[in-house]
């Protein structure tokens, strides 16, 4: 009885459509007593890239580990298709900031790629051979299907950056957490990463990532949550990112640079 | 008296063609057992850069020891009891562990100062309860200073026994969570982001290099167990790019520095165990640091010369097809260019270097333009100017150049 109950629910929540990838109430964490994101509320739309920018130290990288809980928050509540992250991590998947592991590492890209498959195998178990084929195959996504052997430290930036994303990709996952997928990669690979995460919102999965870089956020994401321990705004790109709003995230500070402000912002109606 | 002829020379083949007794065979093959564990625990230990707290763990074991030893006499004990002995190294090395942990996380004290005050700390108080314990009169305490270099021969069969199953357990968890392992050493956040237990993994991970430095004090000593532990993976680090071959031949190479180590504490009673298992697997490190092919050094500057001489031989072929066919100023050059059959007697290219001059010379353009418009796209690890450009560099690229060119 009980499972058929289950089944029932689970059919009326994908009947309705209004579940976001993501929701998150009230959100704040603090590292030693000092709140690194305060009561942040936020939602993400039924599609579009959403980038996630604000000031270094804003607590962007934090909003994402907070989602995934890898940080415990003080307060709040995180919902991933509606529930707790713990229920769903299959369908979520996670690209690290490319600095925060050793890329002397002694393993090879393949390798990096099949890990994106451990979450569903499990512990304690062995890859299946269609693992590292769909390991190979995400390689093969991002064009890195001839450097499968090649240990990452004999990539280039750019490459190691494809290798992350092609180890997201194994993941087959429904929502994507993304930390600064483009930083400090070439111009051929920022192409292919944008062409990968339009390819992934087609396919109506949902990609949040931290952004950087002011410039191109109008012309790469759909939407943008502007953090700086606080929500300044959320939205999508064209109303959200304005003057007012770039002033209240960044202070005084990209006064000083008046190349650095985007587009959108001029284009303010 | 040569060596060779020497009854020491004579025992030592003895010992090493199993001829030593069934004691003695016991002894080196759980020894073996033993260095085969730490290599492959001890890959771990290596990668996650905690070869000095683990240093610091193996000294802070011996107060542990010894007062386990006088709690076995207190509770009538005859002889050491060698259980007793290693719940009391692994208690007392914990405690320094945690004091080490409360040095730098409370008082903010830097990591490297931290070990070595608790390290010789712990292994001060060890040394005055021992030489305190040699006044006693209680039976056993003679062994007890072998936990500090290691004495394989004084060991019971019985305790290598215990040793050899302690170290294969420890050895088949490796093997069972090696790729669990693998990915919390690479990547935490990850592991962590797909819903690993990445604290419990990574305490497990710490929990069987504390279990291989405490069955390995006796046989090792633990003064010297930590080298045991890391020597092994830095020796096989330069043989492969692969953690899974690594930690393979780190198992070997400690397996074979045990044995090794442990027969020639049999043939020379005089040297302490861990002292020549430590030898043994320094020779294959030192060996690997000059001889393996492509990281050792010898290799290394054999590969940089080679590059030198290619690229120089490159970019005499590239001019020679477009033109200009004198001959390079560097003699060393020079040679190489007619060791090769490329030049004749008098400097000028032969046949041989025409006919392949102006594929070079194609080849070395698309790298110079490639370097040019896109530095970041030329991969590290790769023979610039040498290798074929359209197998290394991205075809975008390659395209791009062709159609400026074109």
């Amino acid at each position: 009885m009980l499972q058929v109950t289950r089944v029932n629910r689970d059919m009326d929540a994908s009947v309705e459509p209004a579940t976001p990838a993501l929701r998150v109430r009230d959100l704040t964490v603090a590292y030693q007593g000092r709140p690194a994101l305060w009561s942040v509320d936020y939602e993400t739309p039924a599609s579009g890239l959403v980038a996630i920018v604000g000031p270094n130290g804003a607590g962007k990288s934090t909003f994402i580990k907070a989602c995934l809980g890898l940080v415990p928050a003080l307060s709040g509540e995180v919902r991933v298709f509606g529930e707790p992250i713990g229920r769903v991590r299959r369908r979520v998947g996670y690209v690290p900031q490319r600095g925060s592991v050793d890329w002397d590492f002694p393993v090879s890209a393949l390798d990096v790629v099949a890990m994106g498959r451990y979450g569903h195998v499990g512990i304690g178990r062995r890859l299946t051979q269609a693992d590292r084929e769909g390991a190979l195959a995400a390689l093969a996504q991002v064009g890195l299907a001839d450097l499968a052997q090649r240990q990452i430290g004999e990539l280039s930036g750019g490459q190691q950056q494809r290798v992350f994303l092609a180890r997201a990709l194994a993941q087959d996952s429904q929502l994507y957490f993304m930390d600064e997928p483009f930083a400090g990669v070439d111009a051929a690979t920022e192409r292919a990463i944008l062409d990968l995460l339009r390819k992934l919102d087609h396919e109506k999965r949902t990609v949040v990532c931290v952004h950087h870089d002011l410039q191109t956020v109008a012309d790469f994401f759909d939407h943008v949550l502007l953090l700086n321990r606080t929500k300044i705004a959320a939205g999508p790109v064209t109303t959200t990112l304005t003057a007012e709003n770039l002033e209240r995230a960044y202070g005084g500070r990209l006064m000083h640079g008046a190349g650095q402000a985007p587009r959108a912002a001029e284009a303010r109606p | 008296m040569t060596f060779i002829g020497s009854e020491a020379f004579v025992r030592l083949v003895e010992v090493f063609t199993l001829q030593a007794g069934y004691n003695a065979n016991t002894v080196m093959a759980g020894t073996a057992v033993l260095g085969a564990a730490a290599g492959v625990v001890g890959t771990f230990v290596f990668l996650r850069g905690r070869a000095l707290i683990s240093d610091a763990l193996s000294h802070a074991t011996l107060p542990g020891i010894v007062l386990a030893f006088l709690a076995g006499s207190a509770l009538g004990f005859q002889t050491r009891s060698l259980p007793l002995l290693l719940v009391g190294a692994t208690l007392s090395g914990l405690v320094g562990v945690l004091a080490m942990h409360a040095l730098t996380r409370i008082r903010r004290i830097t990591e490297d100062a931290a070990i070595g005050a608790v390290l010789g700390s712990f292994f001060g108080l060890g040394v005055v309860l021992l030489s305190y314990v040699q006044t006693l009169s209680a039976g056993g305490q003679a062994g007890l200073h072998h936990f500090l270099l290691g004495q394989a021969a004084a060991m019971a069969r019985s305790e290598a026994i215990t040793i050899a199953v302690l170290a294969a357990f420890a050895l088949i968890l490796v093997v069972l969570f090696f790729k669990e392992f693998r990915l919390a050493a690479f990547d935490r956040e990850f592991a962590a982001g797909i819903g690993w237990p990445v604290s419990a993994i990574d305490l497990g991970m710490a929990a069987l290099g504390v279990a291989v430095t405490v069955i390995g004090l006796q046989t090792v000593g633990l003064v010297m167990i930590v080298a045991l532990l890391v020597v092994p993976p830095v020796a096989a680090r330069f043989w492969s790019n692969d953690v899974k071959v690594i930690a393979l031949v780190a198992g070997v190479v400690g397996a074979f520095s045990a044995f090794t180590g442990a027969a020639a504490s049999y043939a020379f009673t005089s040297v302490p165990t861990g002292a020549a298992i430590v030898l043994a697997a320094g020779a294959f490190a030192v060996f690997s640091l000059f001889f393996a092919p492509k990281r050792g050094i010898i290799g290394v500057a054999f590969a940089a010369l080679r590059f030198r001489l290619d690229l120089a031989q490159a970019r005499w072929l590239s001019s020679v097809a477009k033109g200009n066919e004198a001959a390079p100023r560097d003699p060393l050059v020079r040679a190489y260019l007619r060791m090769a059959g490329l030049t004749g007697g008098a400097g000028m290219p032969t046949a041989a270097a025409r006919a392949s001059a102006p594929e070079v010379s194609r080849n070395l353009d698309l790298w110079i333009a490639a370097l040019a418009r896109r530095p970041e796209s030329v991969p590290p690890g790769v023979r610039f100017g040498i290798d074929r450009a359209r197998d290394v560099l991205p075809s975008d690229l390659i395209a791009e150049i062709e159609g400026r060119a074109a």
